[in-house]
């Protein structure tokens, strides 16, 4: 080989050609951020962007119907009756001769219905007369914020043990990995009695949050799996010989890296959270009254289920809607995160490529 | 003539990205006789894979085949999936690069040649074996009768690929594909497959379609070489013609940029050797410790070596030999188990943590894989200022000037200090690499193969660089690599390692045209050169050693 001197322009020529390598697969990657990229794919996943719409729209629609407390900031709401109202339970209306049925009518007076429009009381009402409609939005605000609380402190629990047993490996891997183990085995149903029967009455939130001292234990495991292929790349020690900490070794290189299965695993570990939370308020070791949440309203009104369904299906209706859209949305990230993930061509893209490619022809 | 057993005619291959079809290979037209070899070269995304893969339709879902493929005059374009799976294996096999990771590692590498077999002929399970063990005979692997009932992981990497070619030829293909058969092997057994394929080939008359990036490989094995660029067809010609009289000019670039062996210009060596070494190892040795049943491995034995400053040492040898174990141990990266090592002057074995973090400041590295040795979340002019803005030696506008300093240094244009490792060519990640290991200056450079995952021409463009920065900034270095050719280029002294001993070292001219030990004269002996008749003298001379 000779060795060649050039200019710095016919070098810099060259560098235009030397990108060709690969040039197809980084196509549609081409002068994006990694955070482009992703959100790119997010918004292909249509039941995702469809489940993020609707979960939103949920959130924001309880949370503003009736009263909400955000800390020390109280939100008056909108809706007309309060969980606390007692208004006159209505007899004679309803059908089969039970009382308090929801008056929402959702099929429109051309088809033969009622009109659409929600009435006095949308949802029905209680045996003793509360507007269930009202009972329902603060149930679900409680559970949507044990959910929140819950997620927020499996997440940082477990991403620290995780990150910390995986970079570390060894003695402390054995370790947190064992206590981690010794946690998985007590059920989870198990864990939330004990701590539902003890702090059940210190409220909601301090419940919660025992809930998310149990829930990291998958997560912690996760993110130590990703610590120990990432902590072998070059980088990392391309970032010792420069001379980085080992904490800003395990924070500014390896955990920005292994940040998509920690997204994707928290959404999933969100939904399982608020299934835990209502399955313990129906067994009755959750949420206790005066408090309400969606598993203690159906708990409550289980006995009413062959005469009044209705106070089964509203609160079912949130606890699968809201469990449902969080699992799309997890779906979604991580198709978004895993860059090998690459959309199917569905027959039609093929057949209208067909066709351009005839034409052209 | 025979009849070729296949013919391509006006092949294409489209890939379907983001709404529109990008073509990766276009028109393609060649035929191949029995007994011939075809080598398709090319670099990189060039489309010579996808060439040899779209043959059989074993492309990714997202791939359009057009035009003809006739073998054995069938066409292999419309034509129902049983009898593609029928012309698979049976007349068509296929080698790959990787045969660790092409065997089943679950299953024993008789019991993938029986599948084969018994996928194809009407064949007890006795009668397969019978026929497993023959075959396992015939690529030469040792006690075949035992290496049946053995697991991939149980076999060296020339084994395995002997295994897997046994496989290929189970069925007697009239048309071997090999994709790059050689490339994740040492040099020594590369010669020995290649060896063992034509033999096969002459005896089986079979055709070959060889698909490499190596022109040391195509010099050996190939009657009619093809040279790919972007998809399409540059030159087609026999061997002969395209190495002797190449006429399309990229062609005669490739060639040009394939080091060859004694072929730079002598480097005039401008080094005090009486100065303070840069870096000095004496009797080092490197134990990896042991780890649960697994136990301690000696990685590198009695290793002694001074680099001198402004001289730049080739530490050669092949895989497993401990060449990347000194690199990141001239580093710090690693603990040494005895000896002692001195990078300026001051021990790097007794350092604690705060002086080991000032002796890095007069070190640097370049990685092997530019994939992943640079941090994908951060934008390169990040990756390239750490090491400065750790130091404490710029921050903030100051920083970024110094990091858009050091991009035009390295012959990258100023406004790359925004762009994402993704955004980048392998070439260009390892330029990034170059810069970040000279931000602070560094009075010695480690090089742990950094362009063995690059082109020919990308390398060439690379070691053009490396050399014109050491003539400038004078940093001692040391360059590991397994190819002789490459350090030939560079190196001032050369040191060759086998199985972590220091065998032979001493100035390059000497080691190349005077090897004293016997595992280097292999070594030098085993590189391919990119000349057919050279090639051929070589190839005989070997054989005749053997016998």
């Amino acid at each position: 080989m000779k060795i060649r001197r050039k200019s710095k322009e016919q070098a810099l020529e060259e560098l235009t050609i030397e990108s060709g390598e690969n040039a197809i697969a980084n196509k549609e990657v081409e002068g994006l951020t990694q955070w482009q990229i992703i959100r790119r794919r997010f918004f292909k996943h249509k039941a995702a962007v469809a489940s993020l719409i609707f979960l939103t729209f949920i959130i924001v629609f309880v949370f503003s119907a009736v009263d909400a407390n955000f800390g020390p900031i109280k939100t008056k709401g909108w809706w007309k009756w309060s969980p606390d109202d007692l208004p006159d339970l209505r007899f004679g209306d309803c059908p089969n001769d039970t009382i308090g049925c929801p008056t929402i009518s959702l099929v429109p007076k051309f088809l033969g219905g009622a009109g659409i429009g929600l009435g006095e009381h949308p949802f029905g009402q209680d045996d003793i007369g509360r507007d269930y409609f009202s009972l329902v939005m603060k149930g679900t605000q409680r559970s949507i914020q044990v959910m929140f609380i819950i997620g927020f402190f499996a997440a940082i629990i477990g991403t620290v043990v995780g990150a910390v047993a995986g970079y570390y490996r060894g003695v402390v891997d054995n370790v947190l990995m064992r206590f981690t183990d010794f946690i998985i085995t007590i059920p989870a149903v198990i864990v939330g009695s004990v701590i539902g029967a003890k702090f059940g009455n210190l409220g909601a939130i301090i419940l919660a949050v025992y809930l998310g001292l149990f829930a990291w234990t998958g997560l912690s495991r996760l993110v130590r799996g990703e610590f120990l292929t990432l902590r072998e790349r070059e980088f990392v020690d391309a970032a010792r010989v420069a001379g980085a900490s080992t904490r800003r070794i395990i924070f500014k290189h390896i955990l920005p890296n292994a940040v998509g299965v920690i997204i994707v695993s928290v959404t999933l570990l969100l939904s399982g959270a608020i299934l835990l939370e209502t399955a313990l308020s129906y067994l009755g070791f959750g949420v206790v009254p005066p408090d309400v949440s969606l598993g203690l309203l159906i708990n409550q009104y289980q006995d009413a289920f062959t005469t009044r369904p209705f106070l089964f299906w509203y609160p079912g209706f949130f606890i699968v809607s809201i469990a449902l859209s969080i699992n799309f949305i997890g779906d979604g990230l991580r198709d978004a995160f895993d860059p090998r993930q690459k959309r199917k061509i569905t027959k039609k893209e093929k057949q209208n490529a067909r066709a351009i490619a005839r034409n052209q022809a | 003539m025979s009849e070729p057993i296949l013919k391509v005619k006006d092949f294409s291959v489209d890939f379907w990205v983001d709404g529109l079809w990008y073509p990766a290979a276009i028109k393609m037209n060649f035929e191949l006789h029995p007994g011939k070899v075809l080598a398709i070269v090319g670099e990189s995304g060039s489309g010579k894979s996808t060439t040899a893969l779209g043959l059989m339709d074993l492309l990714a879902s997202n791939a359009r085949r057009s035009g003809q493929v006739l073998i054995k005059d069938v066409d292999m374009i419309n034509v129902k999936s049983s009898t593609l799976r029928k012309f698979r294996g049976k007349e068509v096999a296929y080698i790959f690069q990787e045969p660790m990771t092409a065997l089943n590692p679950v299953y024993t590498i008789g019991f993938q040649i029986v599948e084969t077999l018994r996928n194809h002929f009407d064949m007890g399970p006795k009668q397969a074996r019978t026929r497993a063990v023959e075959l396992l005979t015939m690529v030469e692997i040792p006690s075949p009768e035992q290496s049946f009932d053995k697991y991939p992981h149980q076999l060296s990497g020339g084994q395995r690929q002997r295994a897997m070619i046994a496989q290929a030829l189970a069925c007697d293909p009239g048309l071997l594909v090999a994709d790059e058969p050689t490339t994740a092997l040492d040099v020594t057994i590369q010669a020995e497959i290649l060896d063992l394929m034509r033999s096969l080939k002459d005896r089986l008359n079979s055709a070959i379609l060889l698909i490499t990036h190596d022109m040391g490989v195509v010099a050996d094995m190939a009657d009619e070489i093809l040279v790919m660029k972007d998809g399409l067809t540059v030159e087609h010609g026999s061997s002969d013609q395209i190495f002797n009289r190449p006429k399309h000019p990229y062609t005669t670039e490739l060639l040009a940029a394939v080091p060859k062996l004694g072929s730079s210009r002598k480097r005039v060596l401008k080094v005090a050797r009486d100065a303070e070494p840069v870096l000095k190892m004496r009797n080092v040795t490197i134990e990896y410790p042991k780890r649960g049943r697994i136990p301690a491995f000696t990685a590198v034995k009695d290793f002694s070596l001074d680099i001198f400053p402004g001289e730049i040492v080739g530490l050669v040898g092949e895989s497993g030999s401990g060449k990347t174990t000194v690199g990141k141990a001239a580093i710090g990266l690693l603990p040494i188990k005895s000896g002692s090592l001195e990078i300026v002057g001051k021990d790097i074995s007794k350092a604690s943590q705060k002086e080991l973090f000032t002796i890095r400041r007069h070190t640097g590295i370049v990685f092997q894989d530019p994939a992943s040795s640079l941090n994908p979340r951060l934008p390169i002019g990040e990756s390239i200022g750490e090491p400065l803005f750790l130091a404490k030696l710029a921050k903030g506008d100051e920083l970024n000037k110094k990091v858009e300093d050091l991009l035009e240094q390295v012959e990258l244009p100023r406004s790359y200090r925004n762009r994402f490792p993704h955004e980048l060519s392998g070439g260009q990640r390892q330029r990034v690499g170059i810069a970040r290991a000279l931000a602070l200056t560094p009075d010695l450079l480690i090089a742990d193969e950094p362009t063995s995952a690059l082109d020919v021409s990308v390398q060439a463009r690379f070691l053009d660089l490396l050399l014109d920065l050491q003539d400038k900034l004078k940093f001692a270095c040391l360059f590991i690599s397994h190819d002789l050719a490459v350090v030939d280029i560079l190196a001032h002294r050369i040191a060759v390692m086998q199985n972590g001993i220091l065998v032979e070292e001493g100035e390059r001219d000497q080691i190349l045209n005077s090897a004293k030990d016997p595992y280097t004269q292999r070594l030098i002996a085993a590189v391919p050169v990119p000349d057919p008749a050279e090639q051929r003298k070589r190839r005989e001379a070997r054989l005749a050693g053997k016998k």
